[in-house]
């Protein structure tokens, strides 16, 4: 089961080595969005400060949902997910490989370039830290969710909105606590301590449920 | 004479049946929601604490709000029921009961925002309670979005059925999240209640209009049931000998 | 061991496809699924796959219900439909050992390189798959069926996009499969010429529900 895992995580990396631009494409418009908002509401540095926790997760929202259209989509349209359903092994475990590659390859660099947001949004190095410590949590259960999202729109016409319409309410909790976490972190007797547990806590109950939801999604869409 | 069940989860023998209940329910709706409302307007005292008469407003906000969490609930069970024993009936009522609830999560919101308009001077404020019908509103949108952007009726059914379990699933932990923002300031999740020192009348008022409401849904969503049995039956030789 | 199916009946959106179809497969034998468009071939074939859910009927196998006993039907099964299930950015043999590995089949380079000259791939083992043309698509996809060991084959139009002599290839390794004791199911107006073993014809049309029409379940 194990090298189930493996194979489908190795494969689903080297594919994406060898197609790098799709990477890059959710990390700039990472990026992109996040630079436009000091252009839409102004320089204010305090101001600034303030909406950046908001700000870095919405965008981080948004790119992870435009990633999610991909993580099925190229698997149903060439028959390997159908061939995937059918194997052996419990379907569970395919999707949570394709989950983890799909979080390496989208959530991973977010959590990478969150620096880039400290210095757009004059933060201090002690709130970039909090910052990348939400998102390293609270990305891979952006992507488990939305995997959820993305197996029942498989296939089907105008997907990547709907995905946004079905799975965004959905990440309400981690948007909240993400966000206020950072902006906990900018206070003198901040305490960030119960967003980082209530943010585990998420993390590991979408690790039990998610996959599982996923795979009869899936089943679904293929019937 | 035993009286089954089963029999009446095929559609061909719900039908005539949904058919004659109807009216029954039509007719205690329309008798409990008006003598619901009118026991709020007119038995109920013209101020409730440090509001005037708009607070009467609640006799359809809280009646509206409790129908749309509860239709909720039971659009997930019947989704489960269906997706466990693969009935065709219980997906029905399923999309039938989604469209009501929205419509009653919209009324609670609309209500809930000319309520606040009239008490707190604006339409909307990010009270957890709005916030959270707001919230209930998208899971309902969600819903009907899948169920329609799917032609293939056997998987909408069972897609849109798993999407509101998933719903089901994460509605407390947003609803923890809109309540308690900020977990520092709320070691113990514990809401007042909002009945504390309700009169008992005004709560007997907005109890009989809830009731009436909920007629309400049970009519219209066995007529919409009506309609689905119809619209997927059509080629079927007891829908053409109607 | 055998695969039985009794009784069979399927419904695609408000239309139903079939009903009452029972047949029996044992092993060196052959099944030919014919039926006009729309017959439900390919639904039947995902029905047997277990990927779609029949309104009613069983289908066993090794007499077991096989959506009781998922993981031994799927280790048994073999199923190629009408995509090929390969990436453009992998070469052949790339794509040959992911698909092989992953319907739980053990690995031998050696094997696939041999199976792939064999499709007549040889030099192309290498290739990205994407700057191969379409019937060398599909003879990857095809290769499979050389180094695979299940018992049960299950086959959508195998033949499409290929050439003469893929053609001919292809049907010596089915007949070769179902020589040393193998089963197959296909659809395809292609006939398979046998030296052993038997070959049974099923044509939907003959179990279409009369007038598409759904009965009252």
């Amino acid at each position: 089961m194990l090298n189930t895992f493996w194979m489908i995580l190795k494969r689903d990396l080297k594919l994406a080595l060898r197609r790098r631009s799709e990477v890059f494409t959710v990390l700039f418009f990472f990026i992109i969005v996040v630079s436009l908002f000091p252009l839409g509401v102004g320089f204010n540095e305090k101001m600034l400060q303030e909406i950046a926790p908001g700000v870095a997760w919405i965008a981080a929202l948004l790119a992870s949902m435009l990633a999610l259209e991909r993580l099925f989509a190229n698997d149903y349209v060439d028959g390997t997910l159908e061939q995937m359903l059918l194997t052996p092994q419990p379907l569970s475990i395919l999707v949570f490989a394709k989950m983890t590659a799909h979080w390496l390859l989208t959530g991973l660099p977010l959590v990478l370039v969150a620096p880039v947001v400290g210095v757009l949004y004059h933060l201090e190095a002690e709130t970039v830290i909090t910052m990348m410590l939400m998102l390293l949590l609270g990305t891979p259960v952006l992507s488990m969710i939305g995997a959820i999202g993305a197996a029942l729109t498989l296939g089907l016409r105008g997907g990547g909105v709907l995905i946004s319409l079905l799975i965004l309410p959905l990440y309400i909790p981690v948007l909240v606590y993400g966000s206020g976490a950072i902006a906990e972190s900018r206070l003198q007797s901040g305490n960030i301590e119960p967003h980082i547990l209530l943010l585990s806590a998420f993390l590991l109950l979408s690790l039990i449920f998610s996959p599982w939801a996923t795979a009869s999604a899936l089943k679904i869409s293929l019937e | 004479m035993t009286f089954s069940w089963f029999k009446y989860a095929a559609p061909i023998n719900f039908y005539p049946l949904a058919g004659k209940v109807i009216p029954l329910f039509w007719f205690l709706a329309i008798t409990l929601t008006s003598f619901g409302l009118y026991w709020g307007f007119f038995q109920t005292p013209d101020v409730l604490s440090d509001q005037k008469q708009y607070y009467r407003i609640i006799f359809v906000h809280v009646a509206a709000s409790w129908m749309g969490m509860w239709l909720y609930a039971m659009m997930v069970f019947w989704g489960l029921v269906g997706l466990v024993f693969n009935t065709r009936l219980s997906f029905m009522m399923a999309k039938a009961t989604s469209t009501t609830g929205a419509l009653m999560a919209f009324i609670a919101l609309i209500s809930g925002a000319v309520w606040g308009k009239v008490s707190w001077g604006t339409w909307w404020d990010w009270d957890p309670r709005l916030t959270m019908s707001l919230i209930l509103m998208f899971l309902y949108i969600g819903y009907i979005a899948l169920h329609s952007a799917i032609d293939n009726s056997r998987r909408a059914d069972k897609a849109a059925a798993v999407l509101s379990l998933v719903g089901l699933a994460i509605v407390p932990v947003i609803y923890y999240s809109v309540n308690c923002p900020n977990p520092n300031e709320c070691s113990s999740l514990h809401q007042e209640s909002s009945f504390k020192g309700v009169e008992s009348n005004i709560l007997l008022g907005m109890l009989i209009t809830a009731l009436g409401f909920w007629m309400y849904s049970f009519a219209t969503i066995l007529m919409r049931v009506r309609n689905i049995i119809l619209e997927r039956e059509i080629n079927t030789k007891w829908v053409s000998e109607l | 061991m055998s695969l039985i199916v009794s009784d069979l009946q399927c419904t695609r959106g408000n239309r139903q496809l079939f009903s009452e179809l029972n047949f029996q497969l044992s092993p060196k034998q052959l099944l030919f699924l014919e039926g006009k468009n729309g017959s439900g071939k390919t639904t039947l074939i995902r029905t047997l796959c277990g990927l779609f859910i029949a309104d009613k009927g069983n289908i066993l196998w090794q007499n077991q219900p096989i959506e009781e006993h998922l993981e031994v039907y799927r280790k048994a099964l073999f199923y190629l439909g009408h995509l090929n299930a390969i990436k453009g950015d992998l070469s052949a043999l790339e794509n040959l050992r992911f698909n092989h590995l992953m319907s739980g089949q053990k690995n031998n380079d050696d094997d696939l390189l041999d199976a792939l000259e064999r499709i007549g791939l040889f030099g192309y083992e290498d290739f990205p798959t994407r700057e191969l043309s379409q019937g060398q698509k599909r003879r990857v996809a095809l290769a499979r069926l050389i180094v695979n060991k299940s018992p049960l084959w299950i086959l959508d139009e195998p033949f499409v996009a290929l050439d003469v002599a893929a053609v001919e290839l292809l049907q010596q390794i089915i007949s070769q499969h179902i020589e040393v004791g193998g089963m197959a199911i296909l659809t395809t107006h292609q006939a398979v010429p046998l030296t052993e073993g038997e070959v049974q014809h099923i044509n939907l049309d003959d179990f279409a529900t009369k007038s598409g029409r759904v009965t009252d379940a």
